[in-house]
């Protein structure tokens, strides 16, 4: 109890701290910085994930100054908080790039976030980096996509359940949360399934609503579905707030990870944070970074965001390290244009290539998406994953499906002369719809 | 010459099981020191296989260390141990006999890596191992193993088995995992339909996907054989499945009856339209959390009571808070419903940001104590214990909440207040003061409601959101300012719902039952249960 009410009264005094830092910082805002803008919600049903970024970010721009700044300038963060209400994002956004002048945007973190921002980008040219696995089926001049595309995530994750190593899988649930995401990740799955040779009758989709939280009758659906004498997995792209009772489901369920395991998209180690995770040993997650990587660079990092946000329980997981390459990048894009003009930065992010934390390099490619390695990991009884498999090089993040047939046709290349999103082959022009 | 080789077998057989001989110990400690070499999944499994070759019952303990992620190797000599967390280290007990050899840190260790195809090899490898255990509990494990992953060569262990045991329940069990091992083998045709008619009588899901794929792989009377029965257990198990869904209804009715009987006493008996009824149940979850995290680091074998020390608490805080509110804000707006509404909507957003501010955004672990963990079958039915005991509970808080409404003073006078306040008021009551412990006690329910919703729910500032819309339609639907009304609208809508679900999707089922209500409420405005009478007009 002690532990909790000193606990309390560091977080208020950091709370007072913090206020007098902001305003000493709009008092120096005349002296010549450089503005980072962090759009995560702080408050709303999002704050349980956005929160910890906009942490990562003030670490980042923190580490960064200590090490000089950027062009002989100090950062500045400039920190809104949207409140988990996607028009709000819009707004907050055309602040930060009107108003305050930043150089570039960290934020958004669900689909529908990004797409609200993404006519202000465009309008007033700014830079957006996105730093969370998403559906693809978009690429935008002004977007810089540092998290999974579908290829680099749900692609390598069903090839490593039909392994044999994964158990050589031949039925599928693929159970999700009723939005884009999942829904976008489910249609290119069945595709690739299909493709596969799995037939339509070993393939059952489920949805259900944000924040679902009475999981019995989906569970006992999935237990009848496993009993067909066939090897049956759960590829789960439920988000949020509703994985933790789904787990618990599970596990009073009696449905073991060497029976049916589950293959989760949306699981870090920040929700698994919420759970008692011994009865889920053994369910696996598919990200490009876990906390348990043994590498110099990971190990540094953790313990830079222990000694930053002052408790070392505190996880990270894989749209942090997206930050920190994405991050990384700009800076090192700043540094070989010489100049934080959009524009220019944007042309120069291309080709660029930072360490990632798992003991690689990740390059920022034509289409806007980076090179990431693909790692599975199952789950520990202390709430960490350990990676199972690993994809042997790295993947580059494919913005258009090529299982889907309105998008097989499309590329992205933002370099000139081409300069296209949404390029089309087949009719050689630049123009094309997806399935968005 | 005959009899004399047989003697000598015979003798070398006695010496053989009279002495766990140094060699055949020498051996096993070789094969487990190659875990050290093997590198990667494969190679691991490959001495997983030799250990269980070894028929030997001491390998027990090294495999289920390795399939628990215990087993480690030590960088300095590359042996291997039996490893237990002891503080910041790890306690190294020797891999056979078990006893202590030495301490290490974690970072002079190599944990021996598994997946779950390795689990599953050394399940099956125990299952066979096991057979024998004196623990029934562990013999009856063994045999669902056996009966999972059927193979020919079960039959003889399983046969012997079978001779010594005296448990009928898992005699029964090793039947069955005799059986099944049977519709693999080469036997004749005769035992194979034997053996179906044996796994049709235990007709469960895992029965049906062992006969589905018996039907698949064979041909002539077999298979005729196990397409009947699986007609027949389809058949039953129809009948299993809606039972099941009655039960799943029950229960989501008895996670709805508890959110919503708060609500219930605030807006059904006082008609405060109360939108931080939500955070009051939220407030009693983080209670609970508080309560355990002050268990687990100064008390941790009270950790089976945490949910029991917790109920007083939670009421306490959560009818504290209400009280608050009901003091500083809601009596200054009595009569103005829409004024109401959007204050406890702002005290409600101020409740979740100090939450999130105090204990950070994300979702905070509650843990289940032993006997809210796990499941029980009736039939082919499995009832989870946890969503037993919240039926249990659900239905205790409503017993009592209806005996003090109906049976004690001040429950008369809370009625009394709403019938007619300024009667009651002439008679000596003081109506503020009932009025702030109407409200204290309805947010007070809230809160425990909160201790029984943490077991199945996320701990999060957001937890209050999920609730409040379905306490709300629970509360109308059966019937403002009747408690009966509440208790029969949260079974009907959990029923619904649940019944719903299977044929519409989840989503779709709210959609269906949202609309039901909207239609019925259109038809009886005042819910199931109406209240008659002059108060409802006053």
């Amino acid at each position: 109890m002690r532990g909790n009410f000193a606990r309390i009264t560091k977080i208020l005094s950091a709370g007072v701290v913090a206020a007098g830092l902001l305003a000493s910082a709009s008092a120096k805002a005349a002296e010549d910085t450089i503005k980072v803008g962090i759009l995560h919600s702080l408050s709303g049903t999002m704050a349980i994930s956005e929160t910890t970024l906009k942490d990562v970010m003030l670490m980042l721009i923190d580490e960064q100054n200590a090490k000089g700044g950027l062009l002989g300038k100090k950062l500045e963060a400039v920190v809104v908080d949207p409140a988990s209400n996607w028009p709000l994002f819009a707004e907050k956004a055309r602040e930060l790039i009107s108003k305050d002048k930043v150089a570039a945007v960290f934020g958004c973190w669900t689909s529908v976030s990004r797409k609200s921002v993404l006519p202000v980008f465009s309008e007033l040219d700014n830079i957006l980096f996105y730093p969370v696995q998403y559906e693809g089926e978009e690429s935008e001049r002004n977007v810089f996509y540092t998290g999974a595309a579908p290829n680099q995530q749900a692609i390598p994750a069903v090839d490593y359940l039909m392994s044999a190593d994964g158990g050589s899988v031949k039925r599928w649930v693929l159970e999700g949360t009723d939005y884009v995401y999942p829904r976008t990740t489910n249609k290119i799955l069945e595709a690739y399934l299909k493709a596969k040779g799995v037939p339509a009758e070993d393939i059952m989709v489920n949805y259900t609503p944000f924040g679902f939280s009475d999981w019995q009758t989906e569970v006992s659906a999935i237990k009848k579905f496993g009993s067909a004498g066939k090897k049956t997995a759960v590829v789960s792209t439920v988000n949020g707030d509703a994985n933790v009772p789904f787990y618990k489901e599970l596990g009073n369920q009696g449905i073991k990870a060497e029976d049916i395991p589950v293959m989760a998209f949306s699981v870090g180690e920040e929700e698994l944070a919420g759970l008692d995770t011994g009865p889920l040993v053994g369910h696996l997650a598919a990200w490009n970074y876990f906390e348990s990587i043994d590498t110099p660079a990971n190990k540094k990092f953790i313990d830079d965001w222990h000694k930053f946000i002052k408790n070392d329980k505190r996880t990270t997981n894989d749209p942090m390290e997206a930050h920190y390459i994405g991050f990384n990048m700009w800076v090192k894009a700043v540094e070989k244009a010489g100049t934080t003009d959009p524009d220019k930065v944007i042309d120069a992010m291309v080709g660029v290539s930072v360490p990632n934390l798992t003991g690689g390099y990740s390059t920022m490619m034509p289409n806007h998406h980076i090179t990431k390695p693909v790692l599975i990991g199952e789950i520990q009884a202390d709430g960490q994953f350990e990676t199972v498999s690993q994809t042997p090089g790295l993947v580059m993040g494919d913005e258009w499906s090529d299982y889907l047939p309105d998008s097989k046709d499309l590329i992205s290349d933002w370099r000139a002369p081409l300069s296209c999103g949404n390029f089309n082959v087949a009719t050689g022009k630049c123009g094309g719809k997806g399935t968005n | 010459m005959l009899l004399l080789r047989a003697i000598g077998l015979m003798l070398l057989l006695t010496m053989a099981s009279l002495l766990p001989s140094k060699a055949a110990e020498a051996d096993l400690r070789a094969t487990i020191a190659k875990f050290a070499a093997a590198t990667g999944f494969s190679a691991t499994e490959a001495v997983v296989h030799e250990l269980a070759a070894s028929g030997d019952p001491a390998v027990e303990r090294p495999l289920s260390a390795l399939a628990d992620g215990n087993l480690y190797i030590r960088k300095s000599d590359a042996q291997v141990f039996v490893g237990k967390e002891a503080g910041d280290g790890i306690e190294l007990l020797d891999p056979l006999s078990g006893e202590k050899a030495a301490d290490a840190a974690k970072a002079d260790l190599t944990k021996i890596k598994v997946n779950n195809g390795l689990r599953r090899t050394i399940r099956d490898a125990l299952g066979t191992l096991t057979l024998r255990a004196k623990d029934a509990s562990v013999r009856l494990a063994a045999a669902a193993t056996m009966f999972k992953t059927p193979d020919a060569a079960n039959i003889e262990p399983l046969d012997a088995a079978i001779a010594a045991e005296t448990d009928p329940a898992v005699k029964t069990m090793f039947d069955e995992a005799r059986a099944a091992s049977i519709l693999v083998s080469d036997k004749p045709e005769a035992d194979k339909l034997a053996a179906i008619s044996v796994i049709a009588t235990r007709g469960d899901r895992d029965a049906l996907s062992l006969l589905t794929s018996v039907e698949a792989s064979s041909q002539g009377a077999v298979k005729d054989a196990a397409t009947a029965a699986i007609g027949k257990i389809n058949s039953t198990l129809t009948l299993w499945d809606a039972g099941q869904n009655i039960w799943y209804g029950i229960s989501l009715g008895s996670v709805l009856l508890l959110a919503a009987i708060g609500l219930a006493i605030t807006f059904g008996v006082m008609g405060v339209i109360n939108m931080a009824h939500g955070e009051m149940v939220m407030l009693g979850a983080y209670t609970t959390f508080v309560v355990q995290q002050v268990i687990r680091t100064s008390f941790p074998g009270l950790f089976d009571w945490s949910l029991v020390i917790a109920l007083p608490l939670a009421f306490l805080v959560a009818a504290l808070v209400g009280l608050a509110i009901e003091r500083g804000i809601i009596r200054f707006l009595y009569g103005r419903p829409l004024e109401t509404l959007l204050a406890t909507w702002g005290v409600s957003l101020i409740l979740q940001q100090a939450v999130r501010t105090i204990f950070g955004p994300t979702n905070q672990e509650v843990g289940n104590p032993s006997w809210m963990s796990g499941s029980f079958d009736i039939g082919q039915l499995a009832i989870t214990w946890n969503r037993l005991w919240i039926l249990v509970f659900a239905l205790a808080v409503f017993g009592v909440l209806l005996y003090v409404m109906k049976r004690t003073s001040w429950g008369l006078q809370m009625r009394a207040v709403t019938a007619n306040r300024r009667m009651a008021a002439s008679m000596g009551i003081k109506t503020p003061w009932v009025d702030a412990l109407t409200f204290a006690l309805g947010s007070g329910i809230a809160g425990i409601a909160g201790v029984a919703l943490s077991q199945i729910d996320n701990v999060s500032p957001n937890l209050g959101r999920g609730y409040i819309i379905d306490s709300f339609m629970v509360v109308v639907f059966g019937g403002v300012g009747n408690l009966w009304g509440t208790l029969v609208g949260a079974f009907s809508l959990g029923i619904v719902n649940k019944f719903l679900e299977p044929y519409a999707g989840a989503v779709l089922g709210k959609i269906v039952v949202l609309v039901l209500i909207i239609l019925f409420i259109q038809k009886r405005p005042r819910g199931l249960f109406a209240l008659k009478g002059r108060a409802v007009e006053a």
